[in-house]
């Protein structure tokens, strides 16, 4: 069984139709990219499969279970994390308290028990700040952790997006366009974290325009064309696909941003 | 027969003025993204200074000063106020115009006084009417329905036909791209403030010699124009007058059909908190609420 | 965790009340705490309301509405006269555990019978929050400048009901509201033999107000809650029902308010509609913006000293206007709260060399209602 399977997915805005009989099928330890030029509507896909939008047809199943119809908090409850293309970050915190709500999940204490400051709550409280730090340490920002979020560059944000989305010990991670905005040195660093998550189990679902990266880090690639899946397979494949290339123009395809 | 027609007239009257709120609110919203709390206070306003002004001159010219004084007032609160804010939050832009309206309501107080004025009628006095179908309408209420029908076609044209309008709506649609286009949106707020003020001076002094002005009267003629914007999609300004018609012809009928007087005025409060649960994006509108209103 | 913060600043105030109280009394000007009093019970409002506009992002133009609610109920319950019920073999016993009370007519000399006041004062708690949940319930879907009209609409039309309708006693309210005991011989009364005891009564109201909303807005609840306000999206993506939690939120906001408003009804003995009227909620949000949005602490210092200041009638005729100035002034050039730039400029003069960040200007994507 696949970790996650989309099937038949479409979604149409106003009249036009931004996704349409897109399936494919993530397997459990991978990391597998969404490419597609600008349009391909692959953060629609995201935000379908996130819970933030409803498809108009099709059926996701995550683990065996029907996932399509439910809210976002109990698709993250299911198991899958997301980070956001446009970053959405909680800026009137500090980068710690954004990812100690990424802890939600992995918490129960209610506002009674907060309002009492019941010693159960003071404990669990203390769980929650140290597991934060431990997943602000391995994005290396653990010396930012007091500094509101607003004081940290954009590659820095991106990185406590990713903390705060490791949190709450996600199965699959959904990750929209992480590179974009970095430098290449960033970059590299980036690429080098996704394979350290893949390898601490979580499974990878990247949407990314960065194309050397998705063809150095990913095991499986997916190519959507105007709402289309047009081309799915290993990095090698996806090379060698006439039809990939004629959309990229050949020569671009191994450049970066289209 | 004759009663009926008597409240459809009346409906229709105080419909028309919750039109003119309506217009005021969709334009600036369409234009700026600001909801403006103070809408209801230009109409005072516009009131209140035709009422002084009439007191040297002829109506006519206390009317047109009011409107150009209001029409000022309007550009120069959007410049002192809204101009400055770079990135202003909903919640930023609803407390100042909420302050706004307070501080003109007490403004107005220490100005006017509470006393309650109103304009002399147009055409006759509070004695005279046109035979209906049987009903006695004042004179008035065909002074408000012409200039509320005449104010509607002008801006439906200017909205469409000139160039001036046509950048206005640009600016709704898409303040990046119009600016890009070369388009001041700048002085497009200002200017969608200033028509704003305008429009709802005019509706102030037109409808002041039926329902009296006091300073206070702007706010509740605000909250009955965010139901009738409310009912025709907010930031829609001709579905927006069909809604402020349907509002007070609701609000009329509710007392013809037994409703306590004093609760008439729930009437309208109703409509908009019932058009908001059930559909935030108005009743002339096809589709879902845009995905902004939904996600902040 | 400031649980050693939050301790020192609750001790200090609780000493500062009592230095009020006692300064008040020596000097022979108890009749401040009357005005205290009532600024007390405003504050926990506002604190209450801090909690949903600041910290959660929701705003409501209406929450005079809930105060209504719990003032208006507390009133009408324990005045309304139910004349069977004394007779009755049920009345007797209910007279007897204390579910209804007595209290002698007020021109003659029989006995009236009505609900006990606390009962009263729990049934106005309990209609806000249901009252709450059928607002909220839609309500809390809509965003921005939805949700202000919406809350507004709620509020004018509680206004226009308690205006309108003859057994609230329409525009003169409801007065001769009997007392709610509290202990034995101390009751929640305008009684001026009671002055002292009910300023203490408001103030640790007030005060367990604050130390609950304290813990709460610094716990796994309140990081959602802030959550909430910072990005929705993001929060509902980080496992957080936010639709639940805003709803929660609203309804406590709401029973607070009842609360309070119940508990003003008995200290003033009287209700009228002018407390449910749309400048009342305007004013609460005013005061929760001066305070610095999401501050408990800010939206008790403001509420109070905003509140007495007002029934002192220090702003004369200019009472609204103050408060309309006060939205303008604090929402054009601080809109985080006059207390952050305030806080950066002592950062800023402490560590000179330490960038200061600029507080006033957060770096929020433009939050436009319709895209």
């Amino acid at each position: 069984m696949s970790l996650l399977e989309v099937q038949g997915i479409a979604r149409a805005f106003g009249g036009v139709q931004a996704l349409q009989e897109v399936s494919f099928a993530v397997e459990t330890g991978q990391i597998h990219a969404v490419i597609g030029p600008n349009g391909a509507g692959k953060t629609t896909l995201f935000n379908i499969i996130s819970g933030l939008l409803r498809p108009h047809a099709g059926r996701i199943t995550f683990l065996g279970r029907d996932i399509t119809a439910l809210p976002p908090h109990r698709i993250s409850r299911a198991g899958i994390a997301r980070t956001f293309q446009t970053l959405a970050l909680f800026e009137n915190m500090t980068v710690l308290e954004n990812v100690m709500v990424g802890r939600h999940l992995r918490s129960h204490s209610g506002a009674v028990a907060a309002a009492l400051r019941l010693p159960r709550q003071l404990h669990e409280e203390k769980r929650i700040r140290e597991a934060a730090l431990g997943y602000l340490s391995s994005v290396g920002l653990f010396s930012k952790a007091e500094a509101p979020v607003s004081a940290l560059s954009f590659g820095q944000r991106r990185l406590v997006e990713l903390a705060r989305a490791l949190a709450t010990e996600p199965r699959l991670l959904l990750l929209d366009e992480p590179a974009s905005g970095l430098n290449p040195r960033e970059t590299d660093d980036l690429a080098q974290l996704i394979r350290r998550v893949r390898d601490d189990s979580v499974t990878v679902l990247l949407v990314e325009h960065d194309m050397s990266m998705v063809m150095d880090i990913s095991d499986e690639i997916l190519v959507l064309h105007y709402g289309r899946p047009i081309a799915s397979g290993s990095p090698a494949e996806i090379r060698a696909d006439p039809e990939v290339i004629a959309i990229y123009l050949g020569g671009e395809f191994t450049g970066a941003a289209c | 027969m004759s009663q009926i027609v008597q409240f459809f007239f009346s409906g229709l009257t105080l419909g028309s003025i919750y039109a003119v709120v309506a217009l005021g609110f969709n334009l600036i919203y369409s234009t700026t993204g600001i909801l403006n709390f103070a809408q209801g206070e230009f109409l005072m306003l516009g009131g209140m200074t035709a009422v002084t002004l009439a007191r040297f001159t002829p109506i006519p010219v206390a009317v047109v000063g009011a409107v150009v004084i209001v029409t000022l007032c309007g550009g120069v609160l959007e410049i002192l106020f809204f101009r400055r804010l770079r990135r202003p939050t909903v919640l930023q832009m609803i407390i100042i115009t909420i302050g706004l309206s307070i501080v003109i309501r007490e403004v107005a107080l220490h100005v006017w006084d509470e006393k309650v004025r109103s304009l002399s009628y147009f055409t006759g006095n509070e004695c005279s009417s046109v035979r209906v179908l049987g009903a006695g309408i004042s004179p008035q209420v065909f002074w408000v329905l012409g200039t509320v029908a005449l104010v509607v076609l002008l801006l439906h044209l200017f909205l469409h036909r000139s160039l001036v309008g046509r950048a206005m709506r640009a600016c709704a649609s898409n303040p990046e791209a119009a600016m890009l286009a070369g388009i001041n949106t700048g002085r497009m707020r200002t200017l969608a403030f200033m028509l704003s003020a305008g429009i709802g001076a005019l509706g102030g002094c037109v409808i002041s010699p039926i329902t009296m002005t006091q300073y206070d009267s702007g706010a509740g003629l605000a909250i009955k124009g965010f139901a009738a914007a409310m009912l025709g999609g907010l930031g829609r300004p001709m579905p927006g007058v069909l809604g402020g018609l349907l509002v007070g012809l609701a609000e009329a009928f509710s007392v013809y059909f037994g409703m306590p007087a004093a609760y008439k005025d729930a009437t309208a409060f109703g409509i908009l908190v019932a058009v908001l649960f059930v559909r935030p994006q108005g009743l002339f509108s096809s589709g879902e609420l845009q995905a902004g209103a939904q996600e902040r | 965790m400031n649980t050693g913060k939050t301790a020192a600043g609750i001790l200090l105030l609780t000493l500062l009340a009592v230095a009020v109280q006692v300064g008040a009394s020596v000097s022979g000007r108890d009749y401040y705490l009357t005005q205290l009093t009532m600024a007390a019970y405003t504050a926990a409002v506002v604190m209450g309301l801090s909690l949903l506009v600041g910290y959660t992002g929701q705003i409501s133009l209406g929450h005079a509405g809930f105060v209504a609610i719990g003032a208006y109920t507390s009133a009408f319950l324990s005045t309304a006269p139910l004349a069977h019920a004394s007779g009755t073999a049920l009345g007797k016993s209910l007279l007897r555990f204390h579910v209804l009370a007595s209290r002698p007519e007020l021109y003659g000399d029989g006995t009236v019978v009505s609900l006990a006041p606390g009962l009263a004062f729990l049934a106005g708690l309990l209609l806000a929050g249901l009252v709450a949940v059928g607002i909220g319930y839609p309500a809390l879907r809509l965003h921005g400048h939805y949700l202000a009209m919406a809350t507004l609409g709620f509020g004018l039309i509680v206004y226009r009901l308690v205006l309108g309708t003859a057994f609230l006693g329409a525009a003169d309210g409801i007065s001769s509201v009997p007392p709610l005991p509290i202990l034995p011989g101390v009751a929640c009364t305008g009684e001026p033999g009671q002055r002292i005891a009910n300023y203490y009564i408001a103030a640790g109201f007030t005060l367990m107000v604050l130390l609950f909303l304290l813990n709460l807005t610094d716990s796994r609840t309140g990081r959602a809650l802030r959550a909430i306000h910072g990005s929705e999206r993001a929060a509902a993506a980080t496992g957080i029902d936010t639709a639940a939690y805003k709803l929660k939120v609203f309804v406590l906001s709401a029973i607070l308010a009842a609360a309070a408003g119940g508990l003003l009804t008995f200290y003033r003995g009287s209700i009228g509609p002018s407390d449910a009227g749309a400048m009342k909620s305007v004013r609460y949000v005013a005061m929760v913006a001066a305070g610095g949005m999401a501050s408990v602490w800010g939206a008790l210092v403001v509420g109070f000293v905003l509140t007495f200041l007002s029934l002192r009638g220090c702003f004369g005729s200019f009472d609204d206007a103050v408060f309309g100035v006060v939205l303008i002034v604090i929402m054009s050039f601080t809109p985080e709260g006059p207390f952050g730039p305030l806080r950066t400029l002592v950062v800023r003069f402490r560590a000179r060399r330490r960038p200061a960040l600029a507080n006033g200007e957060s770096e929020k994507e433009i939050p436009r209602v319709v895209a």
